[in-house]
């Protein structure tokens, strides 16, 4: 592990405190989260305490101190699809799933978040799986959409 | 330059921010997140006031002054956002003043006594937080935390730690450690500042007054109490005595009223932590040892060393602090001339120090299997175990400290202030090398409240750069530049708190900065007034050698009052 | 064009790479000539022309792949059309390009025959690929897929085809900004420049001091399209005129508001147009770095702007020594991780700094102490994307739009319950009723629209009796809604105000950064009273009922103190949604409080189902969609609902197709 997170440190030379979220960013790319393990060395690479580093990553969405599922929806919560009715789509993922928003299940298969807006207004209500975008996906279609992902699990796609 | 409030010309200074010139003005505007001398955080939102020409309230603490301003301080816009602003941080509070520590010495429930609050206005959910006790020094308890964000900032901005820090945000944002982890796995130093800054009861000394009456109650022990250095000239604040008051006599007498056997002082220690100290530095200097030498009886320092600068362990005195002397000597030399069983003894200290609580827990600090201290209670604790057995200061007769480590010379003293062990040391040191007093006892250089002091030394003809530092960004500040060669220090003394223990994290919660500089010069006046102004003419300390220690560095010194140091991996 | 970064075009030119040209620009583009060798002249003017599609020497398809044509299956379809082209053996160009706006209709596939017309198809998804490339290459133009064709100022008009620029949706349009934006190939700085980009930057760096420029700026009456709405020149000047080593300007890139998306496209569409405004904003305050904070969430936006700053900078058109000037400015990505109060200034500095984006009081103002302490300025995306046509055509051009306070266009992201979904750009003082049903083609499904709303959660809603307001920056705030960045989310009937109300404080509550206990604490206690007005009967006990009514109470007062006391933008906004809201639906507030009842039928809470015995005919449909087994009844008879079991989600309402479930 430790030689990932140097390859990546490795590229930011010199690198100050406004490397950090690159590096948190890489790091979380290659590594699926942030562990302590991670946290603690870029911390001595940066010269900074680790508490600002949890600090930091706990502040933006984009970080995570867990594995993800293999896939990870994103359901769009953006006022566009609000209005188009995303609360129940939203409800239907967390019905059919069973899980909350913000876990994953337990098979490791799929994570559920909720995130501010995607920026497809016009198509809404979209959600994202593996940065894959779907519009307008009412909650019929969630049962499709889940199957069609395990399908494609099952074919190692 | 002048601005005007409510009515009223007040002078400003060019640059300074709006409530600096209402503060000096008299004009009270309250603030939970101000700091003087740091950047404003603007984010209690408590000092806002009505500013003519602009639009919304404006916070007088980051709002810089102009010529001419009108300023409204308690208009009813600006009183009625402060209510509510108290009113929403009560709704995420768990509003059992009672039952807190801090109850009448809080700064929330003072806002909402002089606001007026009659009503819970705002309800809801209230945040889930679980209280940290991990700690052996501190315990956290978020949900009274009003994130004011004063902790952050003096363990990373004064004390160059940075343990916590805010995590998440908005309504689930909290101060936490690295990974939400419990405080006693953390970087934190059990310094205790963050609770002297804590406006609230989210932050307090980890109590041993439960252990400690249970000792005191308990008919097969034998119960020895000492005092810290500082302690007598702070005490006195709890029972609204002038800060810096010497109570040490009244003291004595209330530590006796509330059961304790014995009544010790532990400048006596500070004393023989000075005989060994000066001793060691002595054989440093002729035989080539490491250097500089740091002082070792500020117990967040220590551990500041281990964690951050494991390379200057090597650096640091071998002596235990004044408190571990005393309770190793006590459970030894004193436990067998008074004919008892070590462990029949429960020996208790009343520091100024939270850290102190977690230096008595190290598993060094005793022998086969019996720590040298028993318990730690904060001038604080004291205060309150005083209260709780109905006693008052005012009205008892003062008593002398207990023989035979009741007499102390001012040297030891002068531990309680930043400087003040550099002083002692030199006085002694001096003596040890060259066989005379010095011809003036007090160092000047090393008195008063910066946070560097450096002095030069003459002795026999040797030149000993000496610095008293306080507060450990100050020290982070002077090791990066020992390491960088760029300092040429033979000795730095070093305390955890700045301004020293006066200003320790287990002193009197709100005091002022008036105060601290009232128990220093309290402390300084004791040595000027003294008969006994260094550590190896106090005649118990010649008896102790005597007896029973031989030599400084001797080896049962060597046993009993040195100990040693390691590199701590702690999440940094 | 070739070679021309590096190599001289003929023996006359007098460009090389270690001492570039300052009138490159012009040379390549055959506006000014440095030098007069025929041949050359003849080359470059062909080249242009090829680069601006006036010639075309084989077939052109052009594929809309900006976030939503993705979203709507153009990956498959560009797939599709590759597949065709190969087993055809047809030699044709095919050309990714961004959004032109019209989000509804894709993927937009655009197909230009040598010496005809672009014309331009909707909804070509993977499937309808075969049918459509058959019959244009056979000569013949689909009609119901057609959108328009576009002028192209030559002949090759299509006989029977609509112009493009007819089209409702784009008749009423003013594409300043967006006039790139689905045309060109976004990551091709040729075309880009043959459509007249950079000629703004050489000019200015020819031409103009950096103070000229802030004045030129000032002149021209820009004013912020991110939010508050500042001067641009001035903001500039503020910066310019702060003396120091290190200067920065910023690109506010993190598009935070949900419903905006103009950003993005315009990114998407025509990176090269913000780089340029961006360079010549750091030149206008004398920056020698400039930032483009982009949301992490915009993988294809980074990519593209990537590829677009590797490109002007191969050209010299960034880094050192720009166009032989002296001046040097470099561009930096920085992605940001998801934090809407990161749109705040102090916030997004913060973040750049790898600290927590929590905003600081200010002053001082980023002007004098801004990124790493140093001067900065900060513009977001469109504010830049304007800059250079400014430049190029002067403020007087510029200030011949829009209405007395407010210059120029607005780019408005319209979605929610419209017609037409898209990116639309307009004239300044535009009436809203214009947007949203002329150019918006109104409501789907003969619904009453309700209210639109604008401004993102710092914004308002507005309704019906005010649909006439000449769009500017004050006569929003006179309705208690504000420009923003622009997204315009329509609602109809169906819409619950008090729901939308407390999305956005549920938004605003997640997203307040936690620093100051006004909007902290605040907002959370807002969102809770909605959430008590929207709670139901089922859940509610005797104490609730009067916390509730309690916090009706002072919700107005609450309001008012966050917007009095919040350290930054985000706080002082934070109760606009529900005061506007407040302001205009009152009734459906008193609906909900009094008589306990959800008139759009949004509120779950707050609606009772049962099924009507006389309509139900027992199709058994609804019991087997019910996601809570609270429909029962045997098959042919009717069916009822266990009130108990049922969670409120509305499916049986929407699977019955015997309209058999009564809501109240």
């Amino acid at each position: 592990m430790n030689e990932t997170i140097e390859t990546i440190l490795s590229k930011y030379p010199n690198a100050k405190r406004d490397a950090l979220i690159p590096i948190l960013q890489d790091v979380q790319e290659v590594e699926g989260h942030l562990s302590v393990e991670a946290v603690a060395h870029i911390g001595k690479y940066l010269n900074l305490p680790a508490s600002k580093i949890y600090g930091v990553a706990t502040f933006y969405n984009q970080f995570r101190f867990e594995t993800l599922g293999k896939y990870h929806i994103q359901i769009c919560r953006g006022t566009a699809c609000h209005v188009k009715g995303s609360a129940k789509l939203l409800d239907a993922f967390k019905r059919e799933l069973k899980i909350e928003a913000g876990r994953t299940t337990r098979d490791g298969m799929f994570s559920l978040e909720v995130v501010a807006c995607i920026g497809a207004c016009g198509l809404a209500p979209v959600i994202s799986v593996n940065g894959e975008v779907h519009a307008g996906v009412v909650p019929d279609k969630v049962k499709s959409i889940l199957k069609m992902y395990r399908e494609k699990d099952a074919n190692n796609e | 330059m002048y601005i005007e409030a409510n009515g009223r010309q007040i002078e400003a200074k060019p640059g300074e921010m709006v409530l600096d010139a209402l503060n000096r003005a008299g004009v009270k505007v309250p603030t939970l997140c101000h700091m003087a001398g740091l950047f404003p955080s603007g984010a209690c939102r408590m000092c806002v006031v009505e500013i003519e020409g602009m639009n919304g309230l404006v916070p007088s603490c980051a709002f810089p002054v102009q010529e001419g301003m009108k300023i409204k301080t308690h208009s009813p816009r600006a009183i009625r956002a402060r209510k509510t602003i108290v009113e929403l941080l009560l709704s995420d509070h768990p509003d059992d003043c009672l039952y807190c520590v801090r109850n009448k010495n809080c700064q929330l429930q003072d806002l909402s006594e002089e606001l007026g609050v009659r009503q819970r206005r705002y309800t809801g959910a209230k945040s889930e937080c679980n209280i940290d006790t991990s700690s052996p020094s501190i315990v956290r308890d978020p949900a009274k935390c009003i994130l004011c964000g004063k902790c952050v900032r003096v363990c990373e901005e004064i004390q160059g730690v940075s343990a916590i820090d805010f995590a998440k945000r908005g309504s689930k944002a909290h101060i936490a450690t690295a990974f939400d982890m419990g405080l006693n796995v953390s970087s934190c130093i059990n310094c205790g500042q963050c609770i002297m800054v804590c406006p609230t009861g989210a932050l307090r000394e980890t109590s041993n007054i439960k252990e400690v009456m249970d000792a005191i109650h308990d008919p097969n022990k034998f119960v020895v109490v000492q005092h810290a250095p500082s302690i007598s000239v702070t005490v006195g604040e709890e029972f609204g005595l002038k800060p810096g008051t010497d109570s040490v006599g009244i003291m004595t007498a209330a530590l006796r009223r509330l059961g304790f056997d014995r009544v010790f002082d532990t400048s006596f220690s500070a004393d023989l932590t000075i005989m060994e100290e000066a001793a060691e530095l002595v054989h440093r200097i002729k035989n080539d040892g490491v250097l500089p030498m740091f002082t070792s009886c500020s117990p967040g320092w220590i551990k500041f060393v281990e964690q951050f600068y494991p390379e200057f362990i090597p650096n640091l005195s071998t002596c235990k602090s004044p408190q571990e002397m005393l309770g190793a000597i006590v459970k030894s030399y004193f436990a067998e001339r008074e004919g008892f069983d070590p462990k029949q003894i429960f020996s208790v200290s009343i520091m100024p120090c939270t850290a102190k609580k977690f230096e008595a827990e190290r598993p060094e600090m005793g022998r086969h299997g019996i720590a040298d201290l028993d318990a730690v209670l904060t001038t604080r604790e004291l205060a309150r175990i005083i209260k709780m057995r109905g006693l008052d200061l005012n009205d008892m007769q003062p008593q002398p400290t207990d023989t035979p480590f009741g007499e102390r010379s001012s040297a030891g003293k002068l531990f309680g202030v930043s400087g003040g062990v550099m002083e002692a040391a030199i006085r002694t040191a001096h003596y040890m090398i060259t066989g005379d007093e010095m011809d003036e006892m007090q160092v000047k250089d090393l008195r008063g409240l910066n946070g560097i002091k450096e002095s030069t030394i003459k002795v026999a003809g040797i030149e000993l750069n000496v610095a008293a530092v306080s507060g450990l960004g100050n020290a982070r500040q002077m090791l990066d530049d020992i390491r960088a060669g760029k300092k040429q220090i033979h000795f730095m003394e070093v305390m955890t708190c700045p301004g020293g223990c006066i200003a320790g994290g287990g002193q009197p919660v709100g005091a002022r900065l008036d105060a601290i500089k009232a128990r220093m010069k309290s402390l300084y006046e004791i040595d000027r007034d003294s008969l006994l102004v260094t550590s190896y003419n106090n005649k118990y300390i010649k008896k102790l050698y005597d007896e029973f220690l031989e030599k400084p560095l001797g080896h049962r010194s060597h046993e009993l009052l040195h100990t040693h140091y390691a590199q701590r991996d702690v999440l940094m | 064009m070739s070679n021309i970064v590096n190599e001289k075009c003929c023996d006359a030119c007098e460009h090389e790479a270690e001492k570039p040209c300052p009138d490159l620009i012009d040379c390549l583009t055959g506006a000014k000539k440095c030098h007069d060798d025929p041949a050359c002249i003849d080359e470059r003017n062909k080249e242009i022309a090829r680069l601006q599609r006036k010639i075309l020497d084989r077939p052109a398809i052009f594929i809309g792949t900006g976030t939503c044509g993705m979203g709507a299956g153009a990956g498959k379809t560009l797939a599709k059309i590759k597949t065709y082209l190969a087993t055809k053996q047809i030699d044709a160009d095919v050309i990714e390009v961004g959004c032109i706006g019209l989000c509804v209709e894709e993927p937009l596939v655009d197909i230009q025959l040598p010496g005809k017309n672009r014309v331009s198809f909707k909804s070509i998804t993977a499937d309808k690929v075969d049918v459509l490339l058959d019959n244009v290459f056979d000569g013949m133009i689909p009609e119901g897929s057609v959108i328009g064709q576009f002028r192209n100022g030559t002949s090759g008009v299509w006989e029977s085809v609509p112009f493009f620029d007819e089209h409702p949706f784009f008749a009423r349009q003013t594409r300043w900004v967006l006039e790139n934006c689905g045309i060109i190939d976004p990551v091709n700085i040729r075309e880009y420049i043959a459509h007249g980009g950079f000629a703004a930057l050489s000019l200015a760096l020819r031409e103009y001091t950096p103070s000229e420029l802030c004045s030129l700026l000032e002149k021209s009456g820009l004013r912020g399209r991110g939010g508050g709405g500042f001067s641009v020149g001035l903001k500039w000047k503020l910066a310019l005129n702060t003396q120091s080593d290190q200067k920065y300007f910023i690109c506010n890139a993190d598009e935070g508001d949900p419903g905006a998306f103009m950003d993005r496209a315009v990114i998407e569409g025509d990176p090269f147009r913000l780089l340029e405004g961006l360079l010549l904003a750091a030149y206008g305050i004398g920056a020698s770095k400039a930032y483009v904070y982009i949301r992490a969430e915009y993988p294809l936006a980074i990519a593209r702007l990537k590829k677009a700053i590797a490109q002007a900078s191969e050209w010299g058109l960034l880094g050192r020594n720009i166009l032989g000037s002296g001046v040097s400015i470099d561009v930096v990505i920085k992605q940001g991780a998801g934090a809407f109060v990161c749109g705040e200034e102090t916030a997004l500095i913060h973040s750049i700094e790898g600290k927590r984006g929590m905003p600081r009081p200010r002053p001082p103002y980023p002007s004098t102490s801004g990124l790493f302490g140093k001067p900065t300025a900060i513009n977001n995306v469109e504010t830049l994307a304007n800059v250079p046509a400014i430049v190029a055509k002067g403020a007087d051009w510029f200030r011949s739009l829009g209405t007395n306070s407010s210059k120029g266009t607005k780019v408005f992201a319209l979605s929610g319950k419209i017609n037409r979904t898209g990116l639309v750009e307009v004239a300044m003082g535009t009436k809203l009723r214009e947007i949203v049903f002329d150019i918006g083609g109104g409501i789907p499904k003969q619904k009453k629209y309700k209210a639109v709303q604008i401004g993102g959660p710092s914004g308002g809603c507005i309704p019906e009796s005010h649909l006439d307001i000449d769009i500017d920056y004050e006569s929003l705030k006179t309705v208690g809604a504000m420009m923003g960045s622009g997204g315009l989310v329509v609602m109809d009937e169906d819409t619950c105000m008090v729901d939308v109300a407390k999305f956005f404080m549920d938004f605003i509550q997640r997203e307040s950064c936690g620093k100051c206990i006004p909007c902290r604490e605040g907002t959370r206690r807002m969102l809770e009273i909605l959430e008590r007005i929207t709670q139901g009967r089922k859940s509610e006990k005797g104490v609730d009922a009067l916390e509730r009514f309690k916090g009706v109470m002072y919700l107005n007062r609450l309001a008012e103190v966050i917007q009095d006391t919040s350290l930054c933008g985000l706080g002082k906004s934070a109760p606009n949604p529900v005061l506007s809201t407040l302001r205009w639906f009152r009734d459906e507030y008193e609906a909900h409080i009094y008589e306990r009842k959800c008139p759009s039928g949004v509120c779950s809470e707050l609606l009772t189902y049962s099924i009507d015995s006389s309509k139900c005919t027992g199709c058994t449909v609804c019991m087997r969609n019910c996601p809570t087994e609270a429909i029962m009844g045997a098959k042919k008879t009717p069916h009822y609902i266990i009130t108990d079991k049922c969670i409120g989600c509305g499916t049986c309402v929407e699977k019955c197709k015997f309209g058999a479930v009564i809501v109240q």
